[in-house]
């Protein structure tokens, strides 16, 4: 198991810059979430750090040793793919031994190691099947005991789940956390969906357009995120963004109080409110709200308001029966009101 | 930092060194000929004589003909191969029983060498030993059963049909190729559409095998221009140039007159011409590229 | 129902078109000479004759140039897939600075007719004791057949999911020999189209033959049939005979591998 360390790293194709300059600590034994929106550079930056494409600048070091020059297969990590890329023409075993035999392993050794894999991923029984008999799930973990069969210093993960349904998404999710446990493996793992960087990551890097917007665990960026782009990506359902404006007595949009907070004057801010921390009270006893519109999840219901003219969406686990037109109160805690500044994105703090 | 970054010159060396060996720079040399009098056997010549040859080209009635013909020779064959292979295509896109053994046997005629069919053809085409002049007078296409090839108004139609029956099952197989890899669902959601076959075939089909197509038919162009296989064959070119094309002119300047100079000559007019064909296609693709 | 039929109609009249000429070079051949020209239209002779077939395998140098021709059609073959796979390959999976170039080579090398480049050949191979023998037109056919096979091949190539070769070179393995060991295995009905692709055109090769080869024991089965028609002044019945002979492997080949051809030329044919 190793640590990686990444600093400075660049890389354009062609003309396009992809990644602009990216700085990341990894730990040992630690479980990295890449997230972002398509396009972002997160897979690219997995892809450098495996070697397989060339870095622009910068420097990546695995255990403390430069791998810029050094070839994949010299890495030492095993990648699990998102189409999983297993070998169609080879039965799981085959597909679990090549990294080994490649190595020129004894081949005791190396049925050992692959029984033992096998076993802990429930794959014992299909070790002799090619991989279009298996089911999607199936070869989901084949991919991963081709990568665990062979102890690498670290693993990379891309995007492994994409292919999966939500229920199989949600199951392995859970092996792949609780195999990390075991293995107290340094793992990167590339994702855009962001349940599945807050349920799995140490720490998460959000990215976008090639830069690293927050670094920090799935709580700091949940509570404490650093910008607009952070709050919005994070969090489900996706924060609430308003347009209002500072002034002496608190922030005001359209009229309406919104937290009452002496502080700076001047201009126009954005407000986060995320959906989870407002609350429905009396027409009279909260801020005038219109509702627009229910949508009800079976635990909860996500109320559509129209709160001074612009929308708000409410999740609450309160089922009272609501219908559209209907007049509610909305409650607001003054510290769930986030400040962003509209020009950049970038979170006031200091409140 | 550049590592691995010779791999790829590894692995078409192989391919550039032999085409460049034994195409490319006997080509140069070939053109160069075409500056030169160069007659076979004949050890006095071999002088620069500049653009002589070309001079001469202008002015050889020979080689306007030749000119017209194959133009004439190359948009029919292609045409007519292209038409009848999309139609087999189309045909064979569907599921019909024994379908796996017509296709290959349907495709036989692509392994028959370009001679032979000749060969073969000229014969079917001889009313002393073939069938069809009689065939053709019955069904009333012909006032007499003569060999068509004899006759200079319809002679170019007798290695135009042998080209076209060699020809057909290369079209066929690459756009039934084309064909078998548009997804199913677009059709299906034309004819939810309420779109029908023509329409489909219009709107979905055509646009999506262009880019293929545009390919294919250039490649394709440019290597029946340059067949001059069958013609020498069936023909030599005859009667009276009327089925002689520019490559098989060259073909009789330089093995019967022996005239490589001239020869050549003619051969680089020939490939500058189609060099000017290739690129105008390829900036029509890149234009429909970027429209689509 | 009876677009059904229409259809089964056409593709009848396709078949027919496309066997026609076949069945009748069949037919010159078991026809007696004496009634070739008298039967000459009609669809099978009056009396069946294999003395034509038996004539070119026992009086004619016939079953020698089948044998060059098998000789250098299969080494051809076998030589240009190897090279071609590798350009393909090449062109597949790398980016690399001259790429437009090797590929507008590829291109150009089929534009121009190959009369052109024979006396040049000729001039080229001569000094090298290369004319006159097998191993020059083997090298000569090699070179003329590569573009298209690499161009096949690439499409073959296509196919396959890039990561897969990045799969085995993050489990230790060099690229070089990902491709032997993963890629290749994949590309076998790929291998045989190409392969057998190259097999036909060599087989059905004229100019070459004849001009570099003059002996008989280097000719190659295209010349030896032209040479039917000096030496006995057309003897249709004994040409067709081994011409038909001469058609049966290629024929045979190119039965067994069309269906290939169609399925590696789908995964690359949209995507141009």
């Amino acid at each position: 198991m190793a640590a990686i360390s990444l600093s400075g790293v660049h890389k354009n194709y062609g003309a396009v810059p992809v990644l602009k300059g990216i700085d990341l600590e990894i730990a040992d034994g630690e479980f990295v979430v890449l997230v972002g929106p398509s396009g972002c550079g997160k897979s690219t930056l997995l892809r450098l750090i495996a070697g397989l494409e060339e870095i622009g600048g910068g420097l990546i070091r695995i255990d403390g040793r430069l791998v810029n020059d050094i070839a994949p297969k010299d890495r030492d990590l095993a990648m699990v793919f998102q189409s999983y890329a297993l070998y169609p023409h080879m039965t799981v075993r085959a597909n679990m031994s090549f990294a080994l035999k490649q190595r020129r392993l004894a081949p005791g050794l190396i049925d050992r190691a692959v029984e033992e894999a096998a076993a802990k991923l429930g794959l014992s029984e299909l070790l002799d099947r090619k991989p279009r008999a298996l089911s999607g799930g199936q070869r989901q973990r084949v991919a991963m005991g081709r990568a665990i069969v062979r102890q690498p210093k670290a693993f990379l993960f891309d995007e492994p789940l994409s292919n999966l349904d939500a229920r199989l998404r949600e199951q392995m999710r859970y092996e792949i956390r609780k195999l990390h446990g075991e293995l107290g493996a340094t793992s990167v793992y590339v994702t855009h969906d962001q349940i599945e960087a807050m349920t799995m990551a140490d720490r998460i890097v959000a990215l976008k357009d090639g830069v690293i917007q927050q670094i920090g665990a799935p709580a700091e960026l949940y509570d404490d995120p650093a910008n607009l782009f952070v709050a919005g990506f994070i969090g489900s359902p996706a924060m609430n963004f308003l347009d209002a404006e500072l002034t002496a007595d608190g922030v005001m949009a359209g009229g309406l109080m919104l937290a009452r907070r002496p502080g700076p004057l001047g201009g126009k801010v954005t407000v986060g409110l995320r959906p989870e921390r407002m609350a429905i009270v009396a027409a009279d006893s909260g801020l005038p709200a219109r509702v627009d519109l229910v949508e009800p999840t079976g635990l909860a219901q996500l109320v559509h308001l129209d709160l001074a003219g612009q929308r708000v969406k409410l999740f609450t686990t309160d089922r009272r029966a609501l219908t559209p037109g209907d007049l509610v109160g909305l409650a607001i805690r003054p510290d769930d009101v986030l400040l962003f500044d509209p020009a950049g994105g970038k979170r006031l703090s200091g409140w | 930092m550049r590592r691995g970054a010779w791999e790829p010159y590894f692995y078409v060396a192989p391919s550039v060194l032999l085409i460049a060996a034994i195409m490319v720079a006997p080509l140069i040399t070939g053109l160069s000929y075409a500056f030169h009098d160069i007659i076979l056997l004949d050890p006095l010549s071999g002088d620069f004589v500049g653009f002589d040859h070309f001079r001469d080209m202008a002015e050889d009635d020979s080689f306007w003909t030749a000119l017209a013909n194959t133009a004439v020779w190359t948009s029919v064959s292609v045409a007519l191969q292209f038409g009848l292979g999309l139609a087999l295509a189309l045909l064979l896109n569907h599921p019909l029983p024994g379908r796996r053994l017509v296709q290959a046997l349907i495709f036989l005629p692509w392994a028959v060498p370009g001679f032979l069919s000749g060969l073969t053809w000229a014969w079917l085409f001889n009313p002393v030993i073939g069938p069809l002049p009689h065939w053709l007078k019955a069904a009333g296409l012909m006032a007499e059963a003569s060999n068509i090839l004899s006759d200079p108004h319809v002679a170019l139609w007798g290695p135009i049909v042998a080209n076209v029956w060699w020809g057909i099952p290369f079209f066929a197989i690459t756009l039934l190729a084309a064909l078998q890899s548009i997804p199913k669902d677009i059709y299906e959601a034309a004819s939810i559409d309420g779109a029908g076959p023509w329409r489909q075939f219009c709107r979905i089909t055509l646009p999506l095998l262009a880019p293929t197509i545009l390919l294919t038919v250039m490649l394709r162009t440019v290597w029946v221009a340059n067949f001059a296989e069958l013609i020498v064959v069936m023909t030599k070119g005859g009667p009276a140039d009327a089925t002689q094309i520019l490559a098989s002119y060259i073909f009789s300047l330089a093995f019967q007159r022996l005239d490589f100079g001239y020869a050549s000559a003619v051969a680089a007019v020939l490939l500058l011409l189609l060099l000017g064909y290739a690129a105008a296609v390829m900036a029509l693709r890149r234009a429909m590229a970027e429209r689509g | 129902m009876m677009l059904r039929v229409l259809r089964i109609l056409a593709l009848a009249a396709f078949l027919l078109f496309a066997l026609f000429p076949l069945f009748w070079l069949l037919k010159v051949s078991v026809t007696p000479t004496d009634l070739l020209y008298g039967e000459g239209v009609r669809l099978w002779p009056s009396r069946m004759t294999l003395d034509h077939y038996v004539s070119v395998l026992r009086h004619t140098q016939f079953p020698l140039f089948f044998r060059n021709s098998l000789i250098v059609s299969a080494a051809t073959a076998i030589l240009s897939t190897v090279a071609a796979s590798a350009a393909g390959y090449a062109f597949s999976r790398f980016r690399f600075r001259g790429k437009a170039w090797v590929a507008g080579l590829l291109l150009v090398s089929q534009m121009f007719p190959l009369v052109i480049i024979v006396a040049p050949i000729f001039r080229l191979l001569a000094p090298l004791g290369l004319t006159n023998s097998l191993i020059g037109l083997i090298v000569v056919y090699t070179a003329v057949n590569v573009p298209f096979a690499a161009f096949l091949m690439q499409s073959f190539f296509e196919a396959i999911p890039k990561d897969l070769e990045e799969a085995a070179m993050m489990d230790g393995a060099t690229r070089f020999q990902a491709l032997r060991q993963v890629i290749l295995p994949l590309t076998l009905p790929g291998l045989a189209a190409t392969g057998g692709f190259v097999f036909s055109a060599a087989w059905s090769e004229l100019l070459f033959a004849l001009m570099l080869n003059s002996s008989a024991s280097v000719s190659t089965f295209p010349s030896g049939l032209l040479g039917f028609i000096s030496k006995f002044s057309v003897d249709f019945g004994q040409m067709m005979a081994a011409a038909f002979l001469a058609l049966l492997p290629v024929c045979a080949f190119f039965f067994l591998i069309q269906r290939h051809l169609v399925q590696g030329l789908t995964a690359g044919a949209v995507k141009g």
